[in-house]
């Protein structure tokens, strides 16, 4: 026979028993990112100008000199620092998010395409209205799929996140209470002891004194401890519905008969309407005014922090409080109401210079459209089994903090089945990082020791589940039989490990700041 | 349905592991009364393409900024965005990722935010930044609320030359918690007038440069005067590239940061979503609202970033919070930085040049009409001008012929008794041409 | 030494009380990051806020277990708020209060606020 080939090369693994560190620390294709301040880019640019025809001198001493202390990158190296840093996060594109309370659902990349038809995004908001009718009749087309959802009469879009919606909410009931000559002798608002802390934040915001409502051992608002102190000077309750223990709370119409009798309002915090989008109308619960957060619900993306998008929806009662601007359809077409010298006399003021989060509309609306109304009515189904589906699964090697009973599109559980182990919910998280999956939301609600809420959303199929449960399984047994390393010391196998809290705290270091003698910019 | 993975038997499986009949056992305890399934009012599933359809014809319906001769201002910018921004703010890891509470698999996130604070403090010329609040009303309104805790005192002096909008939006939030606006009449050179009003209540003092008719301001005498007061001054900055060439807040004296920074990195986007810059002395930062991004290391000694200071914020202080704000502006944050990143203070102030020639090509321009007067002396992009007749009936009319000639004053203060006033906006996009059409059309309408 | 049922402490010197917060406290709070003490000259009311100590997850109102005027507040804590864990019912003291009352009413000596912390 011919040798063909020459170059014999093995191919079989080698059988090495060692495990070598690297050389520089680097880890596969994990990098090591410097901040963009530690190169040597201050003179540098990836952007290609054409040379400007002023040099600003007819501005006089307006014109700033100094070197403002702000790197520049070519393209390729600002391509691969930011994607470098993108692969030391987690993503819901890449497992199963469990975070109570956020619902960490799958982020259509449809609503992206449709957010940036240049039809959408690239408008101003005070272009005269004649040349934006499609963006007024997406407004107006959004604002009817949340009424028509929500059984509610009005809709406020402005709010640009959850926490902003809840401060439009308690302003349009505040305005409503002024109307009616209320407002000075009504100035408490009740929220139950498991409330997210948006909530107290912003009855406090507005003015009102915060009141804690109990909890039943079945994790519900108590009643009775309500009705004792709803009175005539109260303005408002706050309640999450489902709560945040993750379940419905059975009487809530019970407790919104009490609290119209009471001459108060119903502000519901409408986080959890994964949970009844499509099967429960919050106006049927005698709800006054609810927030609906499109980025949990709606599907527009969390963005490792934002933008959020908080509309309000509003009764009979409140619609006339609302904030300005909001769209009207006429004969004429559609019309943002905005001048609050007239048209808008009784709106309670703006929440932000413009229409609010326009960009997040459109994508909420194309989930919507996408869905249907049988397909979100699916979404919550599909929710709650999934949660549902987790608790039951689990409930044998953790201890579930309300066992009787099905829970709704999250499962909590406490810390007592760890009780002798000497780990806590803090570090069997950690230790679910190194197992690949983001931890559950943990230490919320406050009502419940060590709490951990897992909301896993409709977007998981049961194969992710089940992979879901098998590590949790896998970890609760590792737990309980004493291997405490693992738990204490994680994660081992993340790009950090656990990151020294106390010293940030201590001595913030907020910003990068120039070496000593350099002289570049510094402050 | 395409988003929803789970199968029939997939359901059945489960719930039989749970040992529900139906999914309606797990709805048991909603009240019988307020059961529902589907609604006949809203349409049903609906393929991509369908949708695609539906949304296209309503975005076909507006005329986008690209597509016509563009001049409008007045706190919204169109600035090019390099393709990279887009791209890479659309990455899964930064797309589809929650707020980095779980530092150690949030690196991604935590170290652009720091470099961020880094880019906005220089920027600003402030020491410290937080790590973006929605836009820049609300910026503006969580810094008077800011100024009143620190000073313990409850007015807040606004001079007549801060967007309207602005105004009302920190209004609506502040007279909410008894503190007391004092709202200056707009005039082109408000700000002449500011200093005559502060007293020993001031708590700050809020100016705006360049302000909403375009006129840049030196407020170093401003803060001189509420320093004197024992009052805080906040700057407010609608256009950030203007701070590439004029001089920074921080320089002249600012104590307070609240900008808008959607002219970096993001579209118009009809309003929003936007990016609130926010800054402040080293002293106040425990009163900043919002989150901040703090540098610490790890177990093995590696430098690396948390979330910090956050007991200032509503999960942890609940009623007693800076703010009850939840979110920031994530990915417009990113996008921020990405493309000051990119850009470089050698590309900004390049920018920034490339923004003040157009203008001044555009205010050349007007200037020559018959019947129109330029107000704003000395401007970065915008600028104020006189018409002979309202404005807001002039563009209009331009509007018709595909001309978008910029923001009529009364649109943002119908009863300021300023109708004939147009804020005219230019950037490096503006072209020659647009300019010629803009100033023929202008002529026309006006004579 | 006095102790609140919100676990304060009260050491009386004449009419010259040091107050803080107790071991069970500053454990429960974790790594003190930040404490915010009174100015000198104001005026506290027994059961009234009068200084706010925050650790990295929690922030927590303290409670003026007497009335009277503060003299001094804790300057040290400023620049080493970890004293509070070092040492929370010596050195991390909070203030020095002027009292217009010395009367112990309403507080626990050390035997009965160490049954009380067992009865928790």
């Amino acid at each position: 026979m011919s040798t063909m080939n020459t170059v014999g090369r093995p191919t079989t693994p080698n059988r090495v028993e060692s495990k070598p560190a690297t050389l520089t620390g680097g880890r596969g294709l994990l990098q090591n990112e410097h901040l963009i301040f530690e190169g040597d880019g201050w003179d540098k640019t990836g952007v290609d100008l054409p040379e400007p025809k002023t040099d600003g001198s007819d501005l006089g001493d307006l014109v700033r000199h100094d070197p403002i202390g702000l790197p520049g990158l070519s393209e390729p190296e600002t391509m691969r620092h930011y994607v470098r840093l993108s692969q030391k996060n987690h993503a819901i594109d890449l497992a199963i998010y469990p975070l109570g309370s956020c619902t960490m659902k799958h982020n259509p990349r449809l609503n992206e395409k449709m957010a940036r038809l240049p039809g959408f995004s690239d408008i101003h908001p005070l272009q005269p209205q004649s040349t934006v009718q499609g963006a007024l009749e997406l407004m107006d087309t959004l604002s009817h799929w949340l009424k028509t959802l929500t059984g509610m009469p009005a809709v406020a879009l402005s709010p640009k996140a959850g926490a902003h919606g809840e401060l439009c909410g308690l302003m349009a009931i505040r305005a409503a209470h002024e109307a009616s000559g209320q407002h000075e002798q009504r100035r408490k608002v009740l929220v139950p002891t498991s409330a997210h802390g948006t909530n107290p934040a912003t009855a406090a915001f507005v003015g009102y004194t915060v009141v804690e409502v109990a909890q039943t051992d079945d994790g519900r608002v108590d009643v009775a401890d309500l009705a004792s102190k709803l009175g005539d000077d109260v303005a408002a309750i706050m309640v999450t519905n489902p709560n945040t223990c993750g379940l419905f709370e059975r009487d809530i119409l019970e407790i919104s008969r009490l609290t119209h009798e009471a001459g108060a309002y119903f502000y519901c915090d409408g986080a959890n309407f994964n949970a009844i989008v499509g099967r429960v109308r919050p106006g049927d619960l005698g709800v006054d005014a609810m927030h609906i957060n499109l980025h949990k619900t709606f599907s527009t993306p969390h963005g490792g922090g934002g933008p959020g998008s908080g509309p309000v929806v509003l009764s009979a009662a409140l619609a006339p409080f609302a904030p300005a601007p909001w769209v009207v359809h006429d004969a004429d077409g559609y019309r943002l109401i905005e001048r609050e010298e007239d048209e808008a006399a009784q709106a309670f003021g703006r929440m932000c210079a413009f229409q609010g989060q326009m960009g997040m509309y459109t994508r909420a609306l194309s989930y919507m459209m996408s869905h249907g109304s049988d397909g979100l009515c699916q979404v919550a189904e599909d929710a709650v089994l999934n949660a549902n589906y987790i608790k039951a699964r689990l409930s044998d090697v953790m201890s579930a903090a309300f066992p009787d009973g099905p829970c709704m599109h999250e499962a909590l559980f406490d810390d007592e089945w760890l009780k002798g182990t000497d780990i806590t919910t803090l570090d069997f998280a950690k230790a679910m990082i190194d197992e690949g999956f983001h931890p559950m939301t943990m230490y919320f609600p406050l009502v419940v020791h060590g709490a951990m809420l897992i909301e896993p959303t409709e977007t998981e199929s049961k194969q992710e589940l089940d992979r879901f449960i098998h590590a949790m399984r896998a970890l609760a047994e590792a737990a309980k039989a004493g291997d405490v390393d693992r738990f204490k010391g994680a994660p081992f196998h993340a790009p950090m490990k656990r990151l020294d809290e106390t010293r940030a705290a201590r001595t913030p270091v907020l910003r990068w700041t120039a070496p000593e003698g350099s002289n570049i910019a510094a402050e | 349905m395409r988003y929803l993975p789970l199968t029939p038997d997939d359901r059945s499986a489960m719930l039989a592991a749970i040992g529900a009949k139906s999914i309606d056992d797990l709805f048991v305890d909603v009240p019988e009364a307020a059961r529902r399934n589907g609604f006949v009012d809203l349409p049903r599933v609906a393929g991509e393409l369908e949708v695609e359809r539906a949304l296209g014809a309503m975005a076909a319906k507006n005329v986008s900024a690209g597509s016509a001769p563009f001049f409008c201002g007045a706190g919204a910018y169109k600035h090019h965005v390099p393709a990279t921004v887009d791209h890479v703010i659309q990455r899964s890891e930064f797309l589809t990722s929650y707020t980095p509470y779980q530092p150690e698999i949030a690196q991604g996130t935590l170290q652009y935010l720091y470099e961020f604070q880094t880019q906005v403090a220089n920027l600003t010329g402030m020491p410290v930044a937080n790590a973006s609040l929605y836009d820049g009303s609300t910026a503006m309104a969580e810094g008077v609320l800011m100024a009143t805790r620190v000073t313990r005192r409850n007015k807040a002096v606004i001079s007549g030359g801060v967007h309207p909008h602005y105004v009302r939006a920190t209004e609506t939030v502040v007279h909410a918690v008894g503190v007391e606006t004092q709202v200056l009449p707009a005039a082109v050179d408000a700000e002449a007038d500011v200093i005559a009003q502060i007293g020993p209540d001031t708590a700050c003092v809020v100016v705006q440069t360049p302000n909403v008719f375009g006129t840049a301001t030196d407020v170093s005498k401003i803060a001189e005067a509420a320093h004197a007061a024992g009052a805080l001054l906040i700057v407010v900055v609608t256009e950030a590239v203007s701070m590439g060439l004029l001089k920074s807040p921080g320089e002249m004296g600012a104590d307070i940061f609240a900008g808008e920074g959607q002219s970096i990195g993001n579209a118009l986007n009809y309003g929003g979503p936007y990016v609130g810059l926010f800054a402040t002395r080293d002293k106040l930062v425990r009163q900043m609202p919002g989150r901040l991004c703090g540098e610490t290391v790890d177990a093995d000694g590696t430098r690396g970033f948390v979330l910090t200071l956050s007991t200032r914020e509503q999960h942890i202080r609940r009623d007693k919070a800076t703010s009850n704000i939840c979110t920031n502006s994530g990915l417009c944050t990113l996008a921020f930085t990405i493309h000051m990143s990119l850009l470089g203070e050698t590309g900004l102030r390049k920018m920034a040049l490339l923004n003040h020639e157009k203008a001044l090509a555009t205010r050349d321009a007007l200037a020559a009409i018959p019947g129109v007067e330029v107000l704003t002396p000395r401007f970065f992009n915008e600028f104020a001008v006189r018409l002979p007749k309202p404005a807001a009936e002039v563009v209009e009319a331009l509007a018709q012929h595909r001309i978008l000639a910029g923001v009529p004053y009364s649109r943002l203060a119908p009863a300021a008794g300023m109708d004939d006033v147009l804020l005219v906006a230019a950037t490096e996009m503006t072209m020659d041409a647009d300019i010629e059409i803009l100033a023929s059309a202008l002529a026309k309408a006006c004579a | 030494m006095h102790f609140s049922k919100d676990h304060e402490w009260v050491r009386l010197d004449g009419d010259v009380a040091t107050v803080g917060i107790t071991q069970y406290a500053a454990d429960a709070l974790g790594d003190v990051v930040f404490v915010e003490t009174p100015d000198a000259g104001k005026v506290v009311t027994k059961g009234d806020g009068f200084a706010v100590v925050e650790s990295v997850k929690a922030a927590s109102d303290v409670y003026a277990p007497v009335s009277g005027e503060v003299i001094e507040g804790n300057a040290a804590l400023a620049s080493a708020p970890e004293t509070v864990n070092a040492d929370p019912e010596g050195e991390g003291w909070f203030a020095k209060i002027k009292v217009s009352d010395t009367s112990t009413e309403g507080l626990m000596d050390r035997a009965a606020y160490d049954a009380f912390l067992a009865s928790l």
